[in-house]
């Protein structure tokens, strides 16, 4: 193999989400089919058309030290929170430098958020408006700036290779991974830490959101509100939290004897240049990344056995994005078991490729795939097997998965996953 | 008119409050920034909490001239007086 073209794998995983507060406690909610959808307990919600949302499992002060976690913002806090434990999770026991296993010019941070520090925004403009101009915090910029969690992370695992944070809303995450796939690909770095954070539960967001009637309004059902390629399903429910992965060359992974869960194969990129919110109906978008994909890697249609897919339960894209598999796939699509874990987790806008990275690497590594839940009466339109009810078991051998992820402007992102020989 | 012994514990408190550090610890000596973990932009946090507490201004212009605690504490004795 050139030395440019590294095969890469992944060695840690960490998320902190609103099925749980680690990757393992998410993993076991996400196989169980339950919902972390809940009635927002703050105030302010009472009054809103929308009044539900999957709210993180394990607030963040309660694992941070405060004087940390004072100085972050909230989709900071819950990067931090999922790096750590993904760092763990890689074998490391210090930062970079001081675990001689990583030398920090050769590490890098990839971490994105779709809307960044949208609620140290408004918290502090409410300071600036209530209590004046000597109130506001002297760390308001380092706090909203979108690359503050990619930056945070950095400082504490020591990452002097670049720290990126690529913004495409809710495709953030995902593009993320690919981002910090194609650095260590190329030799830029052995080891990079990459993932998707959101703390958008605001009541400006949500608005905003629920006026473009994007969200689903189901407020006395909130279990059941998240219901992708269901027939009745009305919209997304915003969620919160983050997942990160641990990316490392092979090569390093193999010199430092590490764990790796998977192989990361590669990814897809596509704009839809169509509407700045609307898929492109006909699923065009979709599939040019789908096939840049399989133009880009050395994936076979025949591997790909799971998706975990974008699905958000809008009523124009779950559609959308089956159609643009079917148009790649033909009749390999029959033999992809496809997950929509957002009926369980929510919309994490641009953490959704984060949290939605480990859930597949997950899955891969034990060969489940979780179920979609709340889908009691299939949209007519739905061309694929959707799993429903309970998990199922993925086949032996060498198997891949794909994670799509889409987002307002038109961003297109899929990345691929693939077990690794035995 | 708070004494010399209470802005001590005063700032003690603040200096907990925003960078963790035991208050035991916040003694006349030491350096906001090499000894509390009191970096540049937590230094601002420090002021607005001393000069709300003990009534005083503090002018961004001084705040440089304060670099250990002893410093903090003869500035805002000379500023109530």
């Amino acid at each position: 193999m050139s030395p440019t073209n590294h095969t890469v794998v992944v060695t840690g995983i960490g998320a902190t989400t609103p099925l749980g507060g680690d990757s393992a406690s998410t993993w076991d909610a996400l196989l169980a089919g339950r919902s972390g959808v809940r009635t927002l307990p703050q105030e302010w919600a009472a009054e809103l058309p929308v009044r539900i949302g999957a709210t993180i499992a394990v607030e963040p002060g309660e694992v941070l030290p405060r004087p940390l976690a004072r100085k972050l913002d909230r989709s900071a806090q819950f990067a931090l929170i999922a790096a750590r434990e993904a760092w763990a999770d890689a074998g490391f026991t210090a930062k970079a430098g001081e675990d001689p296993a990583i030398d920090p010019e050769r590490l890098g941070t990839v971490i994105a958020s779709g809307i960044g520090g949208v609620t140290t925004l408004l918290d502090q403009y409410d300071v600036l408006k209530n209590q004046g101009v000597r109130k506001v915090s002297p760390h308001t910029v380092p706090m909203l700036m979108p690359n503050s969690p990619a930056a945070n992370v950095g400082i504490d695992v020591n990452a002097r290779a670049g720290v990126h944070t690529p913004v495409s809303a809710c495709a953030s995450g995902a593009e993320a991974i690919g981002y910090a796939i194609e650095m260590i690909r190329t030799g830029r770095a052995d080891v990079v830490v990459a993932g998707g954070t959101e703390a958008a539960i605001h009541p400006l967001p949500i608005v905003a959101f629920g006026n473009m009637m994007a969200m689903s309004k189901n407020n006395d059902d909130p279990e059941g509100a998240s219901r992708p390629y269901d027939a009745g399903r009305n919209g997304f429910v915003l969620g919160e939290g983050a997942g990160v992965v641990v990316l490392e060359s092979a090569e390093h992974a193999a010199a430092r004897g590490a764990r790796a869960y998977c192989e990361a194969v590669g990814q897809g990129i596509s704009s839809d240049a169509h509407h700045i919110t609307q898929p492109e109906p006909s699923g065009r978008g979709i599939a040019s990344a789908l096939q840049h994909l399989m133009e880009n890697t050395d994936i076979k249609p025949a591997e790909i056995v799971h998706v975990n897919a974008h699905a958000t339960s809008t009523p124009a894209g779950d559609i959308t994005e089956l159609k643009a598999l079917r148009q790649v796939f033909g009749d390999d699509v029959n033999h992809m078991a496809i997950s929509a874990t957002k009926s369980m987790t929510g919309h994490l806008l641009g953490g959704a490729g984060g949290i939605e990275t480990v859930a597949t690497v997950l899955a891969l590594h034990n060969r489940l795939a979780p179920p979609t839940i709340n889908l009691v009466n299939p949209d007519p339109e739905m061309d694929a097997d959707v799993v429903r009810g309970e998990a199922r078991a993925l086949p032996a051998g060498t198997i891949a998965a794909l994670n799509d992820s889409f987002g307002f402007g038109g961003h297109n992102v899929v990345l691929a996953l693939r077990t690794l020989p035995a | 008119m708070a004494t010399k012994e209470e802005i001590v514990a005063g700032l003690a408190d603040i200096v907990n409050e925003i960078a963790g550090i035991p208050t035991e610890d916040v003694q006349l000596d030491k350096s906001f920034t090499d000894d509390l973990d009191v970096d540049s932009l937590s230094m601002v946090e420090v002021v607005v909490a001393a000069e709300e507490q003990f009534s005083v201004k503090i002018p961004d212009d001084d705040v440089k001239n304060l670099k250990t605690v002893g410093d903090a504490v003869d500035y805002i004795l000379k500023a109530q007086a």
